[in-house]
């Protein structure tokens, strides 16, 4: 029983690393209307951003923020350099410049960093570990939640955070209403880095620090975002947390560690069959 | 253009394609049946993504598996390197078609994810202790080259087996394309462009998605499958690890550069995911993916329809009519 | 009776060709100014961190070339990027020995890579030496006599792991965690055959993809087995979320890390170095970063290397001491070969390696081939982490015959 406990708590703790990316998905999509699977890699480049700070001598939580502002002003410049040109595209196309803008990001941090691992430091102090959970995982754990509340608040309850919504979802009529688009979607795409890069700096310490840090999560927090709903920011982090626990169990007491991937998508994916939106995501209904 | 200046052209292009390999070395004529059997399983995915609008981020899985019939009945069973392909065919259709059938309730992003889950899965699939007794585990399976056959050394034509692979997978390559062509621009394909653009009035007008949706499934399956056994005996080996999920999102690379819902597009896009990265390899040995990455974005910004959408444009400029059967409005997404 | 027919075979033959060999003799890639020396390896891709050996190799070369080359003769070093893809392997093989028309493939990376390109090599009849993977399949001069590997094979490594254990604690339980792919396999194979008998020692096995981001699952499924020896067949950042993870959760177990993830400053400092004391691995390089080198006259040459030639590498990272290590022994093998720079010359004097020694390399560890003994280093030492640096224990242990 006690080995149950354990995996379930490590599969919380893994699970709130694939949340805080999905979260930073689920924000692009709510702001963009698509998925952008160059969030890893945006999140990867803004911790080592963050790591060069500390290693230049700032203190975690000054190189902390800076990082979390480089970020999104870095995020509002890729949309308008990058994505504004291909804006007209069809969304395939839009996809493919994420792809590029994916491997641009891995290779170029490659070439700065180097590949050895670097070990990235965590600002919880050992107070708050328990047993089987270090101080780091609650922590990360707990800034998740927080950041979530940030985006539930400003999404459902500012001005700015419907505007944003109304941009995503009908462009044109938005304008006729007098929302600037563009600027939504540039900042849109600015906190979904800012999102990423606190996502980055939490999973570090975890996982340590290399350009190809994030590519496994980001297949985790792909599907954990879907599971939960593409436009729910709490659906992102209840789905993460399940796939977390659901490949710890799976791996430990059902079906080995070669295939729990496998089954765990399975799963997914049956549960998506059931309910096509996710658990929390909302049907879409369209007029015909 | 007529339809015979387009029957010319193509004539003219397949006499190219047989000179190639007497005047190429024979490391390029290997390279030339890499870019066909890219281009069979971009046509295949194509034919799913481009004119059904299925979005598909697992190809690759179909790829594998067609890979691994290939190798699996070369070398355990025995079984000619010819007899092969359509196995290959038939089982991939099969699976694809089942796959196809939950996929019809999943849309766009969430379809996406089912087959990215399939992508994903391949690998340890294909490692699993439980199967590795026929796929070789993480060993993979080396497969002899086969020999030109028996009757052209009779009649006194001299090849090397790169030259013989290279015209057994273009006169595969050819029937694929011709089928193809004929299923784009009959019923069929008609009918996949409409559940692409308007599923609601597709089923509307009589329709029956489901069956179609799924058809498209396997038989796009099928293509990429064929693809994978073909590209399995021309490289010779097979392992798990080399069908991971970046060959899928290099299929689907493969086809918006080359062109959505174009049958050239698939030729176009097995010429850029073949080539371009090793122009980047090239250009630049410290970051050669970034290099890759911006081509792949300058592509994109020039040719958003891709290149065969450019190569449309240009001709519609100079002039010319319909070309195939189905014009610019309605093959675009 | 036979062995002597051939010996006097050989000796006449041998006696036939002297004159021939005083003179000039090239195949494709040699000529009286230059040596094209063909390389494939991963720049791009998953396995990019890999690609620190091309680098270094291409430095090493920079360097002879500036010293005046191999017998006055410039080194051409062709690498191109594979992405770790055998399809891949196999298209930039073919293009440097049917294009570039080099004179042999040195240290194509990855075992599968490997494994694609090996019947075409010999078919073809260049040398695919030096390969840069443990494997144990590239000592198979009979079958294979245009392949020769290079660093210890992981199955022999593991054995003396085996080994040790079935000496030191022969009645331990023993829980592996191991990497799902060739290099995990063949090291779990070499282990459990290195157990023999006593495989059933082995209580508890965890695999991991490389896609996964942590292993912290695995080291509790293993922990919860209650075995107390721990063989850990990880890459570099696993082997440090493997190591972290034990000592969290309070398991302490002995603890035996393989070869490919020992460096101190690049897997035990982020892990933590108190976290892994008693830690036992295998070595036949100097650690860069270990304190013991600190002074050492060959390290401190590496350095000077590393900041003169290649200056984008990480003076932590193992794999460029590795990369200036075997581009030495191909180096020392070109010299051998003269001014016969046929392909056959380039196999017959990397089998004819006599105790040759690169001082980048452990004291006591020395490259010895021959026709028959196609594996050059089958040398390690025993060493065991202190909490600072790593002490050497018992003898070289040679798996030379």
């Amino acid at each position: 029983m006690e080995a149950v406990l354990f995996q379930v708590l490590a599969g919380l703790a893994t699970g709130g690393i694939y949340a805080s990316l999905a979260l930073a998905l689920v924000m692009i999509y709510q702001a963009t209307h698509l998925v952008n699977f160059a969030q890893g890699e945006m999140a990867m480049f803004a911790t080592y951003i963050a790591w060069s700070l500390i290693n230049a001598g700032f203190g975690y939580w000054p190189a902390f923020f800076l990082t979390v502002l480089i970020a999104f002003v870095l995020g509002v410049l890729i949309e308008r350099v990058v994505i504004r040109p291909v804006e007209n595209a069809p969304v395939l196309a839009v996809v493919v410049v994420f792809i590029g803008l994916l491997v641009i990001l891995n290779s170029v941090a490659g070439w700065i960093f180097t590949y050895t691992i670097k070990s990235f430091p965590s600002p919880f102090p050992a107070a708050i570990g328990i047993r089987y959970m270090s101080p780091h995982q609650m922590g990360a754990l707990l800034v998740t939640l927080v950041v979530l509340a940030l985006l539930y608040v400003f999404f459902r309850f500012t001005p700015l955070g419907l505007a944003m919504r109304a941009a995503a979802q009908n462009p044109a009529s938005s304008r006729l209403v007098g929302i600037r688009v563009g600027w939504m979607l540039a900042l849109g795409w600015g906190l979904a880095a800012a999102v990423g890069a606190v996502a980055g700096m939490m999973v570090a310490p975890i996982v340590y620090l290399d350009p190809n840090m994030m590519a496994g999560i980001l297949l985790y927090a792909f599907a954990a975002a879907l599971l939960g709903g593409i436009d729910s920011p709490g659906g992102a982090v209840v789905g993460g947390l399940v796939v977390g626990v659901l490949e710890n169990l799976l791996g430990a007491f059902v079906i080995g560690n070669e295939l729990k991937l496998v089954v765990a998508l399975v799963l997914i994916v049956g549960v998506l069959l059931v309910r096509p939106s996710g658990f929390f995501g909302s049907v879409q209904v369209s007029r015909v | 253009m007529s339809r015979k200046t387009v029957t010319v052209t193509i004539l003219l292009l397949i006499a190219l394609a047989c000179v190639l390999p007497f005047v190429l070395k024979s490391y390029h004529t290997f390279q030339a049946t890499l870019v066909l059997v890219y281009a069979i399983a971009l046509l295949g995915l194509n034919i799913l993504t481009g004119y059904n609008g299925q979005i598909s981020l697992g190809h690759g899985a179909f790829y594998a598996i067609g890979a691994y019939c290939a190798a699996i009945l070369m070398d355990q069973a025995g079984l000619p390197y010819w007899a092969t392909i359509p196995i290959a065919a038939a089982v991939c259709l099969l699976v694809g078609f089942l796959f196809g059938l939950p996929a019809l309730r999943l849309e766009g992003l969430y379809l996406a994810l089912a087959t990215f889950a399939l992508a994903v899965s391949m690998p340890p699939i294909l490692k699993s202790h439980l199967l590795e007794k026929w796929t070789g585990g993480v060993q993979g399976i080396v497969i002899v080259k086969p020999d030109p056959p028996a009757f052209l050394g009779a009649a006194g034509i001299k090849l090397n087996a790169d030259q013989w692979l290279y015209f057994f997978s273009l006169a595969v390559a050819i029937v694929l394309f011709i089928v193809g062509w004929n299923l784009i621009s009959g019923r069929i394909g008609r009918a996949l462009v409409a559940i692409r653009d308007h599923h609601t009035a597709a089923e509307a007008m009589g329709i029956h998605t489901a069956l179609y949706k799924s058809l498209a499934f396997g038989v796009s399956a099928m293509y990429t499958g064929v693809a994978g056994a073909l590209g399995a005996i021309a490289v010779q080996f097979v392992a798990p690890d080399s069908f991971n999920v970046f060959l899928s999102i290099t299929f689907l690379v493969g086809i918006v550069v080359g062109g959505l819902a174009s049958l050239p597009g698939a030729l176009y896009g097995a010429l850029f995911i073949q080539f371009v990265p090793n122009i980047a390899d090239e250009l630049s040995k410290a970051a050669p993916w970034a290099v890759f990455g911006v081509f792949l974005i300058g592509f994109v910004y020039l040719m958003p329809t891709g290149v065969a959408g450019a190569v449309r444009t240009l001709r519609r400029r100079l002039g010319s009519g319909k070309l195939f059967p189905l014009s610019k409005e309605e093959a675009l997404p | 009776m036979k062995s002597r027919l051939v010996t006097f075979a050989g000796l006449l033959a041998l006696a036939l060709a002297m004159p021939v060999a005083a003179q000039k003799k090239y195949d494709a890639g040699a000529s009286d100014k230059e040596i094209k020396i063909g390389n494939t390896n991963p720049y791009s891709g998953p396995a990019s961190a890999y690609g620190a050996i091309g680098k270094s190799i291409a430095a090493y070369f920079r360097m002879v070339n500036e010293r005046g080359g191999i017998n006055g003769r410039r080194i051409n070093f062709v690498t191109y990027d594979d992405g770790y893809s055998p399809p891949k392997t196999v298209e930039m093989v073919r293009k440097l020995v049917e294009q570039d028309e080099v004179l042999l493939v040195f240290q194509p990376l990855g075992t599968p890579s490997n494994t694609a390109i090996q019947k075409y090599m010999n078919g073809k009849k260049v040398p695919q030496l030096f390969v840069a993977t443990g494997a144990t399949k590239w000592n198979d001069p009979k079958h294979f006599p245009w392949t020769m590997g290079w660093q210890p094979n992981y199955q022999t490594e593991a054995r003396i792991y085996a080994k040790h254990i079935l000496d030191t604690k022969p009645n331990a339980k023993i829980a592996v965690l191991y990497q799902n792919d060739d290099y995990g396999k063949d090291y779990l194979k070499g282990f459990e055959d290195g157990l023999g008998a006593k495989k059933n020692m082995i209580v508890a096995k965890a695999s991991y993809e490389v896609s996964e981001p942590t292993v912290d699952s695995q080291i509790l499924q293993l922990k919860s087995s209650g075995a107390d020896v721990f063989f850990n067949i990880t890459t570099p950042k696993f082997a440090a979320q493997a190591i972290r993870a034990a000592y969290d959760t309070g398991w302490k177990p002995t603890h035996y890390l393989n070869n490919v993830s020992n460096s101190v400053g690049s897997v035990l400092k982020p892990a933590g170095l108190e976290k892994a004391v008693g830690v036992i691995t295998s070595a036949y390089l100097k650690d860069p970063t270990d304190k013991r080198w600190a002074n050492d006259a060959a390290m401190k040459t590496w350095r000077e290397f590393m900041a003169k030639y290649n200056p984008e590498g990480d003076l932590s990272d193992p794999f460029n001491v590795y990369g200036y290590t075997v581009a030495a022994t191909l180096e020392q093998v070109l010299k051998q070969c003269g001014d016969t720079l046929t392909r056959e010359n380039v196999m017959k004097q990397a089998a004819s390696l006599k105790r040759f020694r690169v001082d980048t390399m452990l004291p006591g560890i020395s490259i010895t081939t021959s026709p028959s003994d196609f594996a050059p280093i089958e040398a390690v030492q025993l060493e065991r982490f202190n909490g600072q640096q790593f002490e050497l224990f018992g003898e070289v242990i040679s798996a030379e015959q």
